[in-house]
């Protein structure tokens, strides 16, 4: 490989576990594992260069060039629509976009229906495809508060084991689609890197299957 | 001509070698006011890389736009001709909203080749898109597809209209999993499905894919097309660059036959785009066809050695007591020499200089240089 490949991971859980995955494919990068502040880390001989970015942030390093492969959230890739190829379900962080609302909600199509969310964009392509007139509420975090609030009158968010909907008086409404974390690349860096970002794909797939 | 090849940006030396490049085939340059009348694109928005157009309204109360694309104008004043192809170029601004939402001025650089085309046009405008980006940068690739193709495995699923516009967003995607996923959910037969998984993995250079298509069934005649125009880009000397790639997919409502992309490495996106778009042209009252494509030169100053080394050759010092007479004298000098020469009383902040000289007496010395 003459070009070192940049690899985008998701800071967190997450990402280490997408590590581990890369790890056991035999894609390591021993320095990863010491800890501390560093943001990159590299393994010459492989020509490999991992750095964690922010969850929501790998899709545009990736977009841009800055990586030539990540993983990223398919609620991410559905957001932001970024143009990137997408490789590879690697089946980690399985969970569900997902409307939730108080257990006692009862939809009235005779007004607007208030959603919370992060994901904009998901939410409108939902209940558009729907033809359901609502109003976005874009929030940053702690979407839950909304509902309880009257912010909202439902909420567009991730469902993991739905621990924190049942915590704040919420239930699953109605499953939007399945999310789980995905292998992306860049598409010129797929025409100048291919065998290398194909071999990770390769591998990884292999590990898919065992997981 | 040297004397102003300094001046120019990398992106400008390699918009005027396109415009040559394509003067050389005989194409002639297309000139266009900015200014479009707003129902070209509203009735072809699909059409348009983005959708957000600026728009005014003229004095005479029309509502007008600033063009988005180029196509489309093109298209719009052209004349049918039995027989006969127009082959035009073009050096164009466009305006058009950016992923981040703000709109862009664009220099776009492209062709278009309108009237009864055959293989021969066709194939010369691929040859073309080949050749700029040779231009561009060493190392380019260009991926090339045959809609004809695409739409023939998307049939043989036989699934509802309703899942085509998802599958082929999985094509261009590279994403065989959901790809896959879908097909289930709409109950495509699983050899039908497997024929279209076999056709998005098979890419790379064409001897290797081509041999590979002949067993997926595809169609003789755009199996024929790829194959003669594969083979006449090798001949030119472009087949390195080259690739079979059926993930490029352009919108299936204007493209038909052959579509294609372009990279140049150090670029993250694609810099060129194009195809061939009879369904545009049918969609516009024409009976004939048209191929042609655009370069996005916008990108091109992010490409490795545009930025120059230096900000001037040298760099003059004088001081108060210094004669005004000798100070000309010494930058008329330095000028007919061929260096670009700057005077200053000190040395400004952060100018890069490939020497740094001061007056001395009717002449000058060096202080320091970086030769």
């Amino acid at each position: 490989m003459s070009q070192m490949l940049n690899i985008a991971l998701p800071k967190g859980r997450l990402g280490e576990k997408v590590y581990d995955m890369f790890e056991a494919s035999g894609f390591d990068c021993p320095a990863i594992r010491e800890g501390g502040r560093r943001l990159t880390f590299e393994n010459q001989s492989l020509g490999l260069r991992y750095f964690w970015v922010k969850p929501s942030d790998v899709a545009i390093y990736v977009e841009r060039g800055a990586a030539d492969i990540g993983v990223a959230g398919k609620d991410i890739l559905l957001e932001y629509q970024p143009e990137i190829y997408e490789l590879l379900d690697l089946g980690l962080g399985r969970c569900s976009m997902a409307v939730a609302a108080p257990a006692q909600f009862r939809d009235n199509p005779r007004r607007t229906l208030r959603v919370a969310t992060k994901f904009s964009n998901i939410a409108r392509r939902h209940y558009g495809s729907l033809g359901r007139d609502i109003d976005i509420i874009h929030l940053n975090g702690s979407i839950e508060l909304a509902p309880i609030l009257n912010l909202s009158d439902v909420i567009v968010d991730i469902v993991e084991t739905g621990r924190t909907l049942r915590e704040n008086g919420l239930e699953v409404v109605e499953t939007i689609l399945p999310i789980s974390a995905r292998l992306i690349a860049n598409k010129a860096s797929f025409e100048f890197q291919r065998q290398g970002i194909e071999a990770i794909a390769a591998g990884l797939a292999a590990r898919t299957e065992v997981v | 001509m040297s004397i102003f090849e300094n001046v120019l940006k990398n992106e400008e030396r390699i918009i005027f070698a396109l415009r040559e490049l394509y003067r050389r085939y005989g194409y002639s340059q297309y000139k266009m006011s900015k200014f479009e009348e707003y129902d070209l694109y509203a009735g072809n928005k699909d059409f348009l890389v983005s959708d957000n157009i600026i728009t005014f309204t003229d004095t005479n109360g029309a509502l007008m736009a600033l063009k988005p694309d180029v196509t489309l104008s093109i298209v719009r004043s052209s004349r049918e001709t039995a027989g006969w192809v127009q082959k035009v170029y073009y050096d164009e601004s466009v305006y058009r909203a950016s992923r981040g939402g703000a709109f862009k001025e664009i220099r776009q650089v492209g062709l278009e080749c309108i009237g009864e085309i055959g293989d021969y046009d066709i194939s010369e405008a691929v040859l073309l898109a080949g050749e700029s980006l040779r231009c561009i940068s060493g190392e380019w690739a260009l991926s090339l597809s045959h809609l004809g193709i695409v739409s023939e495995a998307l049939d043989g699923l036989k699934v509802p209209g309703e899942y085509r516009q998802r599958l082929l967003k999985c094509i261009g995607e590279k994403n065989l999993h959901e790809l896959t996923a879908i097909c289930r959910e709409a109950g495509a037969e699983e050899s039908a499905a497997e024929r279209l998984r076999r056709l998005l993995s098979t890419y790379g250079a064409p001897e290797v894919v081509l041999p590979e298509l002949a067993g997926l069934r595809c169609s003789p005649e755009a199996l024929g097309q790829l194959s003669r125009i594969c083979g006449a880009l090798e001949r030119q000397g472009l087949g390195g660059g080259l690739r079979l790639d059926f993930s490029v997919v352009n919108d299936m409502n204007y493209y038909n036959g052959v579509v294609f992309k372009g990279f140049v490495n150090g670029v993250p996106s694609g810099v060129l785009s194009g195809g061939q778009y009879d369904k545009l042209m049918r969609k516009m009252g024409r009976r004939s066809g048209a191929v042609g494509f655009a370069v996005y030169t916008d990108m091109l100053e992010r490409l490795a050695g545009a930025e120059e080394e230096y900000d001037v050759d040298v760099l003059l010092l004088y001081g108060a007591e210094d004669s005004l007479d000798a100070l000309h004298a010494a930058l008329a000098g330095l000028r007919a020499e061929g260096h670009s020469a700057m005077a200053q009383r000190a040395v400004p902040e952060k100018l890069r200089y490939r020497r740094l000289m001061r007056l001395a007496g009717e002449g000058v010395e060096t202080v320091e240089s970086d030769a």
